[in-house]
């Protein structure tokens, strides 16, 4: 398990309190799980994602991402539709653990209101939640 | 008692170490008033000869302690079992090992489950079959209850009348507290499930067709699979006799999204009806909601191959209420037998043995008829078929059975009511021409 | 230091059946053909399946190695927490084997399977006399299937009250099936912490149990190994609020003879007969799981059920308000017969031994091996005890470690990272057939790989090494599932 000072937090993501990171770039908000969430899940195995069309509320449960002997439900950062899934996770779901803020995302969602973002932390509050 | 090694003298030594003066004292920890007071009313042991007796005489209370000719199958078939099976099955490294969980000293159970696996896969023409369930009635209700779960608009199965009425049963108990139906599937006058009052049923989550189906007859699996699709549900096919798979096409290739079946006929004895085999597998699609044991292949630290257990995540050990199923172990030693038996009759003998199957089926049902009973459907059928009765059979049969060592057909009355007088026969390689031509005298 | 079992050999590879495969070769006799040949329309026949071409010699020595691959309660000992794996007597086997069991057709007809009834009939009766309950069915498969069993008989017979209840208690030392079991009968699971002593603490339940929820689901004794001494009260709780006690009598092995479950306010207990009751675990299955309840919950058992009349047995399905069934004929009968055999030669006597010498071994492991392996709860255990990894921590030796280095020694290792309650679990069940030379054997074993841990944890690291293969690559398994050849 890394140590806090070793873990890769950017700055430019909101983080939620399950570990999740949302990014919103234009109209649209790219989902993934954080490197705190990959390093306490070990080798990931295989993540369950929704369908495309499918419709969530903030904090739902989208998904889960499985290692070999667990299975962690997954909660989605902000309400909206799945547009898009990352389909390249079937093949290779170490990318989860290996680039989860890159080619490891999840989900990518057209968000009702994107003001709820702000219900999200940044780096600094995300940290002093893992803190305690 | 011989399984017991304790000597007086280890008691004491263990009893000493243990902190205590007496084994009572060690169970302090429950409270007076909750152990029993009576003691428990069960006969002294036996010595182990006393037992064979006692066994013995129970064992020729029924009647199969005789060697009768078996014409009867309904779930349960008569099928030679060659030497080697028993023999290889009683190694005591198959029999008393655990479940795999420790894959460096359980390669022979993963290997032989693993390659269970793919026969199974060939056997049916499916991309996945999990590592075996308790019987074809379980693992169908299974696979119901992944149709209606996955189905978030109905709350319905249509399973067909011809499905065994155990099975029907079994489903039904299975899925009821959910707050899930059966819808039945009538059927025709030909002995077949009924497609036009299936396509007239709105509002289902899934499909369930037997083939062959109770009454033994082949049912036109590719046009149910076209009213599946059409209406965007899971197609589930099952069977209870395995060995019609050597001749028949298999439910793959008519498109199955799920097959359940039993594969008690693949060398493993009737044993009163269990333990059996459940089979159950799926397209590549439906791996992951299958559930029960899985066996994959991988490498171990130094690059060698090697078998594990995988997939463990769909699991209850691990899901807990999630899970799709509580099951938490497979019939595994019958999973192996039935392995042991696909590879001893292999290619070559699957179709031999499949297809005398439907030949002596085949010359018991003329012959029969010659006898002087009816025929009631046309129908293609694989190794059992339906006849009416002439009169008087009723008796004929208790006097064929007590007498003549002969079990000739079941009796539909308690299945189908509407079918009174009608049995259900089944001829399999075990019945020669003379016993056929003698049951034939003896009805006449 | 005395001799360990554990020395290597020689192990044969073997080819998977289809590498061997070579066209035109047959192990089986095919019988005569003596009708004339029927052939089936083609748009009925199959391709032939695809089946490994073998002779008889190959399937045997094929079947004959895979075995020396493997490890059972025959080759050694098997101290395999909560499974109680226990010596099966292979007198079982020949009773179970006798032609007029094994060759006995389920549709034959009550009048012609009397002998097959009889035992059912006798079976049920046994197993109702050492739980205290009144009545039994044989029906389920297996343990979970038996769960299954006891939680559509609660939800039956709240249906017939008038009200559903919605939740149930789970205590966190529950096995995995219990809550998905209950799941299944559409009840949601309240789970509930142990208290500090490792059992429940009847203020606990207090809190939870209302009037929406079906009662409790209590393993007793619980997956420490310790008794539930506040069952009693727990059950008075749970009973006041309309609810039921379910017992999951998994460790039936540490109590017969002492304590009769139906006595002490459990309202539905299951068995597994492989485990108490020494039939084999056959590599993960068939087990069989009876199910026994008291009078409140008995008009809702599986059918069909073995009633006797006079001298003679039979079926009845008869019961208005039966759960149905569950099995498609009437449950494992082979391995019933397995059951039934042992409790012929057990009796009364030796069934209270078995628990008693199964007790005794577990405590005089807690007891040598303390100290050795940290013990969490170090209080009296019942058949089992659970220790874990927190002192080999400190050499970054965890518990995997230790169970992959027992198969160098001879020993299957414990039950590893279960219960849930104790972080890296190593939970030892001897169980009574297991010989103080044997236990003792085990005992040095953990002690000089605790030893190691000390000296040379990079070797545990990598252990096992005597082993056909070694440690396997669970995460390629499953990330890229391999499941046929």
């Amino acid at each position: 398990m890394k140590e806090m000072s070793d873990l890769n937090l950017p700055a430019d993501v909101k983080y939620t309190k399950d570990h999740e990171w949302a990014k919103l770039s234009g109209d649209i908000v790219t989902i993934g799980i954080n490197d705190y969430a990959q390093d306490q899940l070990g080798e990931v195995v295989f993540v369950e994602l929704p369908e495309i069309g499918d419709t969530f509320s903030q904090g739902d449960e989208f998904g889960s991402v499985e290692s070999v002997k667990a299975v962690s439900e997954i909660y989605i950062p902000i309400s909206g539709e799945i547009v898009e899934i990352n389909e390249g996770l079937e093949d290779a779901p170490e990318l989860v653990n290996t680039d989860c803020y890159n080619d490891g995302w999840l989900i990518k969602v057209k968000p009702e209101n994107t003001s709820e973002m702000d219900n999200l932390m940044d780096k600094p509050a995300y940290l002093d939640m893992l803190k305690g | 008692m011989r399984y017991l090694p304790h000597t007086k003298e280890d008691i004491e030594t263990m009893l000493k170490v243990a902190g205590v003066s007496s084994i009572d004292d060690l169970f302090l920890s429950i409270p007076d008033d909750l152990k029993t007071k009576d003691g428990i009313d069960i006969p002294e042991g036996l010595s182990e000869w006393e037992l064979d007796t006692h066994m013995e005489e129970l064992a020729s209370a029924n009647i199969a302690s005789k060697n009768y000719k078996y014409f009867i199958g309904a779930g349960s078939y008569d099928h030679y079992i060659p030497a080697i099976i028993p023999y290889l099955i009683s190694r005591s490294e198959f029999m008393t090992a655990y479940t795999p969980y420790q894959p460096e000293v359980s390669q022979g159970t993963l290997q032989g489950i693993y390659e269970f696996q793919t026969m199974i896969t060939q056997l049916l023409g499916m991309d996945v079959a999990t590592a075996s369930h308790y019987d074809c009635g379980t693992a169908l209700a299974e696979a119901a209850l992944i149709a209606l779960k996955k189905n978030k608009k109905s709350n319905k199965i249509a399973v067909s009348a011809l499905t065994h009425p155990s099975h029907r049963q079994i489903i039904q108990t299975y899925i009821s507290p959910s707050g899930y139906e059966i819808v039945e599937i009538p059927y025709t006058k030909e002995g077949l499930t009924d497609i036009n009052a299936l396509k007239d049923m709105d509002d289902i989550a899934g499909i369930a067709i037997q083939s062959p189906n109770f009454f033994g007859n082949i049912e036109d699996l590719k046009t149910f699979k076209v009213v599946a699709d059409e209406k965007k549900i899971l197609f589930i096919t099952s069977f209870t006799e395995a060995l019609a798979y050597g001749l028949l096409k298999n439910p793959g290739s008519f498109g199955a999204d799920l097959v359940a079946g039993e594969g008690q006929s693949l060398g493993i004895s009737k044993s009163f009806g269990g333990p059996g085999l459940g089979l159950l597998a799926g397209t590549k699609k439906q791996m992951r909601n299958l559930p029960g044991r899985y066996i994959g292949k991988t490498k171990d630290a130094n690059g060698k191959e090697g078998f594990v257990l995988t997939l463990a995540t769909r699991e209850q050990h691990i899901k807990r209420e999630k899970a799709s199923s509580n099951i938490c172990s497979n019939n595994g030693l019958n999973a192996m037998v039935a392995a042991m038996y696909l590879a001893t009759v292999g290619k070559i003998g699957i179709r031999e043995i499949a297809q005398q199957n439907h030949d002596k089926a085949m010359y018991l049902k003329k012959t029969l008829e010659k006898a002087g009973f009816e025929s009631v459907f046309d129908t293609p059928f694989f190794n059992e078929f339906i006849l009416k009765a002439p009169a008087g059979f009723k008796q004929k049969r208790i006097g064929l059975i007590k007498n003549k060592y002969i079990f000739a057909g079941i009796c539909l009355d308690p299945f189908y009511p509407e079918l009174k007088g009608h049995y259900l026969f089944c001829a399999t390689e075990t019945v020669s021409k003379n016993d056929i031509d003698q049951l034939a005298k003896e009805v006449q | 230091m005395i001799q360990q079992p554990g020395t290597s050999g020689l192990v044969l590879n073997e080819a998977l059946l289809w590498d061997k495969s070579r066209d035109g070769r047959c192990a089986i006799s095919l019988p005569k053909q003596d009708v004339d040949r029927a052939t089936l329309d083609d748009s009925l026949t199959g391709d032939i399946p695809d089946l490994p071409q073998l002779s008889e010699l190959d399937v045997v020595r094929h079947y004959t190695r895979l075995s020396q691959w493997n490890f059972g309660v025959d080759t050694g000992m098997y101290p395999l927490g909560s499974c109680t794996m226990k010596y099966n007597p292979k007198t079982n086997e020949v009773q179970a084997a006798r032609k007029g069991f094994a060759e006995a057709h389920p549709l034959a007809g009550d009048e012609f399977s009397q002998g097959s009834l009889k035992l059912m009939y006798n079976l049920e009766r046994y197993l109702a006399e050492l739980t205290g309950f009144e009545a039994v069915t044989l029906q389920p498969a297996a343990g979970a299937h038996g769960e299954l069993t006891g939680m559509l008989m609660m939800h039956a017979y709240f249906a017939k009250k008038g009200k559903q209840r919605s939740k149930i208690i789970i205590p966190d030392t529950a096995h995995g099936t219990n809550p998905a079991s209950a799941a299944l009968c559409g009840f949601e699971p309240i789970n509930v912490k142990s208290g500090p002593d490792g059992i429940l603490d009847p203020e606990t339940i207090a809190a939870v149990m209302d009037e929406d929820t079906a009662g409790i689901m209590v393993t007793n004794p619980n997956t420490l190994g310790l008794f539930e001494s506040n069952i009693k009260k727990i059950a008075d709780i749970v009973h006041s609020k309309g609810g039921l006690v379910y017992g999951d009598g998994a460790n039936m092995n540490a109590i017969m003879g002492i304590v009769k479950p139906g006595e002490i306010g459990i309202d539905v207990l299951h068995l597994n007969l492989h485990k108490t009751f020494s039939t084999p675990h056959g590599g993960g299955g068939p087990g069989s799981g009876p199910v026994a309840v008291g009078k409140r919950l008995e008009p809702f058992l599986p059918v069909p059920r073995v009633v006797k009349e006079l001298d003679s047995y039979k079926f009845i399905t008869d019961c208005p308000e039966t759960i149905g069934k569950i099995h498609t004929f009437y449950g494992h009968f082979g391995i019933m017969v397995r059951a039934y055999a042992y409790i012929l030669s057990m009796g009364a006597k030796g069934l209270l031994d078995t628990s008693r010498l199964a007790v005794l071994s577990a405590n005089y492991i807690k007891e040598s091996l303390k100290g050795t392996l940290n013990l969490p709860y170090d209080r009296p255990c019942m058949h089992e005890c659970v220790f874990n990894d927190e002192i080999q921590q400190k050499n970054h030796i965890t518990t995997v470690d230790m169970a992959k280095r027992l198969l160098d020694y001879g020993f299957h290792p414990p039950t590893i990272y279960f219960p849930l309650v104790v972080h890296g679990a190593f939970m030892v069940e001897p169980t009574e057939s297991e010989s103080k030379e044997d236990i003792d054997q085990f005992i040095d074993a953990v002690k000089a790989i605790a030893k190691e841990a000390k000296e040379d944890p990079e070797k545990l690291r990598k252990a096992p090494f005597r082993t056909k293969v070694t440690r396997l690559d669970e995460v390629t398994a499953a990330r890229k599932p391999c499941l046929k050849g």
